[in-house]
């Protein structure tokens, strides 16, 4: 006799965004999961058309409040791609800095408020904060220092006004930029401290032999540009993005599916991924933390994400060090002159849950007449569902809540930032 | 001996969720906040849930689907004050710019299977379907209004929220004006303050983040937009950005694309 099991969870908590999850097994097998996002369909590639250029930035950072750096800056080099202008030196610098300080505070809002609740074992940070005070204020501390590089380059934390295509509207002094020297070197210490604790703990077994894929870069771990690159030896350039992934609707999810247009793999982005392909290029302390927590030249369980996170912040943290203390002047004009002319540009940026590509074709008027915007989350989702696939499939012994409870923690190593899903999740799991 | 705590509940619709991480980014203040008011929905942060009726709701997103223009009315029944945080809430949001548009055509662009995807065809500010309590207004809110927002309610005082124009918070930061000074288009003087006037502090005019201020003279700053040699086009697409839904900034879009403008 065959006995079957649904498992659902119709509402993920701790995740940005609204999305649920299903599975249903049959006996000793799993039959189906689907991971759907329900986050209502918000148009913005639609409503972008018809739009100015220089208009994308602030629109497109309205597409997620956690990493509106990713859009912002990705909107902006896509639309530099097309009018042929190259921001470099001092301006890069800046950008750098402040996408720096948005991987500091998404990273630290993920590690602190979304994902160490489980591993601590309380059903939120507010709750931990009674037992684990220290932490969860180093955490919110480390998340305010990110927030306040965002405000120094930005303007605010949330959809900053500050960033243009070019460049900035206005670029800080170097007095306001010594002004983060404290705070940073202290958020260096915490977060290397942290990431010893997290070596500490006891995380599930799961181990599974994912096509990383994330850009990568010869001089440094890629953040604002660099080329796709693979564990399988994908080398493309950004502009053949398109080529290389191919998106699909399904019925159970407003986000679109992505998958290798050659092989129809799967593919994951993110911290790991960036991590596997661009270990050489860890920043001197971040390397010297993921040798000690045995993370070795890549970590394949996903439940692990959080050290690699905590290592990321660690990075960012000298990175906008190096960064600071290079600022010695503001540069003589903010941002460089932008005409537009007619054509498709292409960008590429890791926001901090992996590769958030942009593609614009705009007219002579420098008016927008298509866009795809790509996140991380949809490339991500059919990774999830493989990831609770297996996940369910070794621990069917487990009664409903338990196994509920390990597949939402396991939807949250990837968070996954749902509102994103510009193209875009509810767990049921059913058994037979 | 200890009272009870009022129960705080946070719910999104269509929205990036930046106003709610705005609550999140409170760093300072947070654990303050949770030790006075207990978290019982706030799916971002928790994954407690605590059944209704709660004592302060606070809403993020604007009403886009026919399930979305149900679950409000739910919300509302269970919410003794509910309090609509931040643009897409308060005015329909950037998602309101389908009022203007064919939301089929929208559709179309956007999926492969638009049969897969049921929405309404507009983008509806929360007070279009139940009375609301309190709006904090902006894309995103400020943290410190909303702060005060939640200390107002714990002490059962109105909140101290200004009605005032960004001109006015521009003026007191004794920033130069953009428009006046460098002939740089500026919604200021008919937005909403909250923000601290952040974009003439960047050099940059306001982009009417917090929507219409009390009654603006949209009309008039139309005309200095025109004297500054702005398009008629390009009017029309300043008004419509993330309150493009709210009344004024609606309506006075729609007049300058029927050529009745300046």
């Amino acid at each position: 006799m065959s006995e079957t099991r649904t498992i659902e969870v119709d509402y993920l908590a701790r995740v940005e965004g609204e999305g649920a999850m299903y599975v249903r097994t049959e006996g000793d097998r799993v039959e189906e999961v689907k991971l759907s996002i329900f986050e209502a369909p918000r148009f913005f590639e639609g409503f972008l058309r018809g739009r100015d250029f220089r208009e994308a930035p602030d629109i497109t950072a309205r597409i997620c409040g956690i990493c509106p750096i990713a859009y912002q800056l990705g909107a902006s080099l896509a639309m530099e791609d097309v009018c042929g202008v190259t921001v470099d030196g001092v301006l890069q610098d800046l950008r750098r800095l402040a996408y720096c300080g948005e991987w500091i505070e998404s990273h630290a809002l993920h590690v602190f408020m979304l994902h160490l609740p489980d591993f601590l074992g309380y059903p939120d940070a507010v709750t931990a904060a009674k037992d684990h005070p220290d932490m969860v204020r180093n955490g919110l501390r480390i998340k305010k220092i990110g927030n306040s590089i965002l405000r120094l380059l930005g303007g605010r934390e949330i959809h900053p006004v500050n960033l243009r295509v070019g460049g900035f509207y206005r670029t800080p002094t170097p007095d306001e930029v010594r002004g983060l020297r404290d705070e940073l070197a202290w958020g260096l210490e915490a977060a290397g401290e942290v990431a010893e604790f997290l070596a500490t703990l006891d995380y599930p077994n799961l181990e599974r032999d994912y096509e990383f894929v994330s850009l990568v870069h010869p001089d440094e771990y890629p953040i604002t540009h660099g080329r796709l690159g693979s564990g399988s030896g994908l080398d493309a350039a950004i502009r053949d993005y398109d080529d290389v992934f191919t998106e699909e609707h399904v019925a159970h999810s407003n986000a679109l599916h992505s998958h290798r247009s050659d092989s129809g793999e799967p593919v994951f982005m993110g911290p790991l991924a960036r991590f596997a392909l661009n270990r050489e290029r860890l920043t001197p302390r971040a390397a010297e933390l993921a040798e000690r927590a045995g993370l070795g030249a890549a970590c394949r369980n996903p439940f692990r994400s959080i050290q690699v996170r905590m290592i990321e912040i660690v990075l960012a943290f000298e990175e906008a060090l190096r960064l600071v203390d290079g600022y010695r002047a503001a540069p003589a004009e903010p941002a460089l002159p932008v005409t537009p002319r007619a054509g498709t540009g292409f960008a590429a940026t890791e926001a901090p849950r992996g590769i958030c590509y942009h593609r614009y074709s705009i007219d002579e008027a420098g008016l927008i007449t298509d866009a795809k915007i790509v996140p991380p989350t949809s490339v991500n989702q059919p990774t999830i569902e493989a990831d609770l696939r297996e996940l369910v499939q070794t621990h069917l012994h487990l009664p409903d809540d338990e196994l509920r409870h390990h597949c939402e923690v396991a939807i949250r190593n990837y968070d996954p930032c749902i509102s994103c899903a510009t193209h875009f999740l509810d767990l049921t799991v059913e058994r037979q | 001996m200890r009272r009870e705590q009022p129960t705080l509940a946070v719910f999104k619709f269509a929205s990036c969720d930046g106003c709610q991480l705005s609550l999140l980014d409170c760093e300072d203040e947070l654990l303050a906040v949770t030790d006075r008011i207990q978290l019982a929905h706030f799916p971002e942060a928790t994954r407690t849930r605590i059944d209704g009726p709660w004592d302060l709701t606070l809403v993020e997103g604007s009403i886009t689907t026919p399930e979305a223009a149900k679950e409000i009315r739910e919300i509302r029944r269970a919410s003794k004050f509910l309090v609509t945080i931040g643009a897409c809430a308060t005015t329909g949001g950037i998602q309101a710019l389908r009022n203007f548009a064919d939301v089929e055509e929208f559709t179309r662009q956007v999926y492969a299977h638009p049969e897969y995807i049921e929405t309404l065809a507009t983008s509806d500010a929360i007070s279009q379907h139940v009375p609301v309590d309190f709006e904090l207004r902006g894309c995103p809110i400020d943290k410190y209004q909303l702060l005060e927002v939640i200390s107002a309610f714990l002490y059962g005082r109105r909140p101290q929220v200004s009605s005032a124009s960004v001109c006015e918070e521009c003026k007191r930061a004794g920033q130069v004006c953009v428009m006046v000074a460098h002939g740089t288009p500026c919604l200021g003087p008919v937005t909403h303050a909250g923000c601290g006037a952040l974009c003439p502090g960047c050099h940059r005019g306001c982009y009417g983040c917090f929507g219409p201020k009390e009654t603006p003279n949209a009309p008039g700053l139309s005309g200095q937009l025109e004297a500054l040699g702005m398009e008629r086009a390009t009017r029309v697409r300043f008004y419509r950005t993330f309150n493009a839904g709210a009344d004024a900034f609606r309506e006075e879009s729609e007049r300058e694309e029927s050529g009745n403008g300046p």
